[in-house]
């Protein structure tokens, strides 16, 4: 038996492994096709990678990446696609930025104010779309893309001088009242001679793939979700209310969101203005595919796509045109479920002939 | 990708199936009609149905009603394209590549067949290697998005009116205009006689004035209805939709039939680019498509998998969209064509004895009259809304007829079906 297991583990180590190849054969010929070396380029990324305050870069974008990806994940494991992520965490972080601005409190519980405010506009504005899901039939995926542009329009109504917005001096833009510094996240110094800061808020994110973990593995709640993703008759018939697990699975998920614009505007803006950044939502969908929603998953996921983010920096200094990035990316995503499924397929193959085998020598027919 | 819930109120008992004939149709178009004259005459806003409005209206909704056609055909054959985003994207540069060196037509061709390579990628991911729908088309939407960067990095960079963001311009596609209207519906419009004029309006909208694209547009819609629902072809095409283990053990290829049905889906969503590239402006601009092929998408899905619906809700959005360009007056009428059209779906629900979704119909109805009779604008920042807005609250009152292909967005494998 021991051979099979190897066999297992060779399995499992192959589709990460084919995914890589294959992205990086596509960003090659990419590279070769607009006259640039593939193995120089790769060589400045990873030195470029290599410096103390690109990583910390790397973990700040990372930080958030990871808090969107395991937002869309907590829809996917229930079969809901959670588009409206995008929506979510920008209406979260403005209207907790302005309340986090509004108010002078100790500390703890200035941040706890902050993150419940975030966290329940998030979850308050996915739960429109799982109320409409559950009690109107209306498709989530078409909901929520609605939402997100609601959302939009909401924004550039309340982010607008008089209203929720003050002009800063000094250039035209504009966004809400400074949060006071009781209402920061202090940075950590994790990597040793970088001149910048990893944003506190990383523990928040790691807590938060935690209790995802927990959530999904060791609960009921959890169970229930899996059960209702996989397989919605047997659930039914093992008594779960779908329609209610349709709305708490929604606001979760938005809920998560909520918290997605946090690391940036307690550790780095303070403030949300007109450039804060916007589509991390559609960043998550494609690294809660790329994790395949398992949450060391999504955290290896995250890490990668803020890896290539930050290396197209360095791209531009060298002269390579740093599109090629987004396409890697776009090509990581696909590379890896065909990858997942060429290797499903060869495991079936395999399996089908180990058992064939095996019944041959029960019945003492030869194979 | 969705689970399924069905709606709360079970309809007490069977209740006879309206079914949407030619003249329950012409009839619903003309209350339509009816309707936006007396909001036109009631708040003032002559925007609501002028020839220029319509015309716009027109032109927006192409770009979003090709996306959709292109949902149409992938999903009917089983295939859920959330990829139409980034096959349009393709479409628009395309148009701008090919238009500027060799003509708008050439740009036409350029569009769907770039859309078209989209569709294909789109197609060997899915049908071939079985990846799941939805992962694919945010793969394409994302590689879409790089490659045209990358490209107009290398094309249009540095080329007289070119940057790396935007293509040199392309020359006029050139318009067509049914002979002999314009002039006389022009005059009738000007009277601002109530319906005369509104319909004046809506036909100098309609008939002058259109761009070649439109027109191609607009055939295409019965095209489509024919190939998909009177031909042999289009039967096993929507039976691959249906139940692809029926279809295969009836002898269809079923892998061939997805195969045709997802390019031509990114063809159609070419196509759709080409009209934003080469109608709606002259050249291939960065984020040109601003999340149509996402709406095209809900304008299907809005028009129940169906070809007419799909154009009713490629209109409505094309219409808000052209409302809202053309300032905040007409928008502010729409508000009252709103709340009328909500308070009558509450009417009607309540007649049908449905007194929850009814009653939160009227409450709606009335809460948007309100909010009519007690602004004077809509605030400019709220008014790209409308469309959204509009598109929910339908969806959400109106009864829940929607009914998507049975296998739409499940993986299919041959020799595998139980």
């Amino acid at each position: 038996m021991a051979r099979v297991d190897v066999r297992r583990v060779l399995v499992t180590i192959a589709a990460p492994a084919l995914a890589l190849v294959l992205a990086l054969a596509i960003a090659s010929l990419a590279l070769r096709a607009s006259g640039h070396s593939p193995v120089d380029t790769a060589r400045a990324m990873v030195t470029y990678a290599r410096r103390g305050s690109t990583q910390v870069l790397i973990l700040n974008t990372a930080t958030y990446y990871y808090l969107a990806a395991v937002a869309v994940a907590i829809g996917f494991r229930m079969n809901l696609f959670n588009i409206g992520v995008d929506g979510q965490y920008r209406l979260a972080a403005l209207l907790s930025a302005a309340v986090g601005g509004a108010v002078h409190l100790p500390r703890p519980l200035h941040l706890l104010l902050i993150v419940v405010v975030a966290v329940t506009v998030g979850g308050m504005w996915a739960a429109i779309a799982g109320l409409l899901k559950a009690y109107r039939g209306v498709s989530e995926v078409i909901s929520t893309i609605m939402l997100n542009a609601i959302s939009t329009a909401v924004i550039a109504y309340l982010l607008t001088p008089g209203r929720l917005a003050v002009s800063t001096q000094g250039s035209n833009n504009i966004g809400t009242r400074l949060i006071p510094v009781s209402g920061q996240v202090p940075g950590l110094d994790l990597i040793p001679g970088a001149n910048r800061q990893v944003f506190g808020f990383i523990i928040v994110s790691a807590l938060v793939g935690i209790g995802y973990a927990v959530l999904l593995n060791r609960t009921r709640f959890g169970f229930d979700l899996r059960a209702t993703g996989r397989s919605q008759s047997a659930a039914v018939a093992s008594g779960v209310n779908v329609k209610r697990m349709v709305v708490i699975s929604m606001a979760l998920s938005g809920a998560c969101a909520g918290l997605v614009g946090l690391p940036q505007l307690l550790g780095a803006s303070y403030s949300y203005a007109l450039d804060f950044p916007t589509g991390i939502g559609f960043t998550g969908i494609a690294i809660a595919l790329l994790g395949r929603n398992h949450p060391v998953g999504i955290a290896l996921g995250a890490l990668l796509w803020s890896f290539l983010d930050q290396s197209s920096q360095i791209l531009d200094l060298e002269g390579v045109p740093k599109e090629i990035v987004t396409i890697m990316q776009g090509s990581t995503v696909l590379s890896v479920v065909v990858a997942y499924e060429l290797v499903r397929r060869y495991s079936q193959v395999l399996e089908q002939k180990r058992v064939g085998l095996a019944l041959g020598q029960t019945t003492g027919v030869t194979a | 990708m969705s689970t399924e819930v069905a709606p709360t109120a079970a309809p007490a008992g069977p209740r006879p199936r309206v079914r949407a004939t030619p003249a329950r149709t012409a009839i619903a178009a003309l209350a339509l009609v009816v309707l936006l004259s007396l909001v036109r005459a009631i708040s003032g806003a002559d925007d609501l149905t002028s020839g220029g409005a319509i015309s716009a209206a027109l032109l927006l909704a192409v770009p979003i009603a090709m996306a959709g056609l292109g949902g149409l055909w992938s999903e009917r054959a089983g295939v859920a394209n959330i990829g139409l985003e980034g096959m349009m994207i393709l479409g628009t540069w395309g148009a701008g590549w090919a238009g500027y060196q060799w003509g708008p037509w050439a740009g036409i061709v350029a569009a769907v067949v770039f859309g078209a390579v989209g569709g294909l990628l789109h197609a060997i991911a899915t049908v071939v290697f079985n990846v799941d729908h939805i992962v694919s088309g945010v793969a394409i939407n994302i590689l879409a998005l790089g490659a045209t960067q990358f490209l107009s990095n290398a094309y249009f960079a540095g080329r007289d009116g070119g940057s790396t963001k935007q293509s040199p311009t392309v020359d006029p596609l050139g318009t067509v205009s049914v002979p002999f209207v314009g002039d006389p519906l022009a005059s009738l419009e000007a009277h601002h006689w109530l319906l005369v004029s509104d319909v004046a309006g809506i036909l100098r909208g309609l008939l002058t004035n259109l761009s070649w694209i439109t027109v191609l547009a607009v055939l295409l819609f019965p095209l489509t209805f024919f190939v998909l629902w009177r031909t042999p072809f289009g039967l096993r095409l929507r039976a691959c939709g249906e139940s692809p283990t029926a279809a295969e053990s009836l002898g269809v290829n079923v892998y061939r039939m997805k195969m045709i049905a997802v390019v031509a889906s990114g063809a159609f969503a070419g196509l759709g680019g080409a009209s934003l590239a080469l109608a709606a402006s002259s050249f291939y601009q960065e984020g040109q498509t601003g999340g149509r092929g996402y709406i095209g998408l809900a304008a299907m899905i809005f028009g129940n998998w169906r070809p007419g619906g799909l154009a009713g809700g490629a209109a409505l959005f094309g219409f808000a969209d052209a409302l809202q360009l053309r300032g905040g007056a007409a928008i502010h009428a729409l508000l009252l064509l709103v709340a009328v059209l909500v308070v009558l779906v509450g009417a009607w629900q309540l007649r049908r004895r449905r007194v929850v979704q009814g009653g939160v119909a009227l409450a709606c109805g009335v809460a948007v009259l309100v909010i009519y009779l007690v602004t004077t604008t809509v605030p400019s920042q709220l008014t790209g809304s409308v469309p959204y807005v509009t598109t929910l609250l339908v969806l959400a009152l109106a009864s829940q007829r929607l009914r998507m292909p049975a296998t739409d967005g499940m993986p299919y494998r041959r020799g595998e079906g139980g």
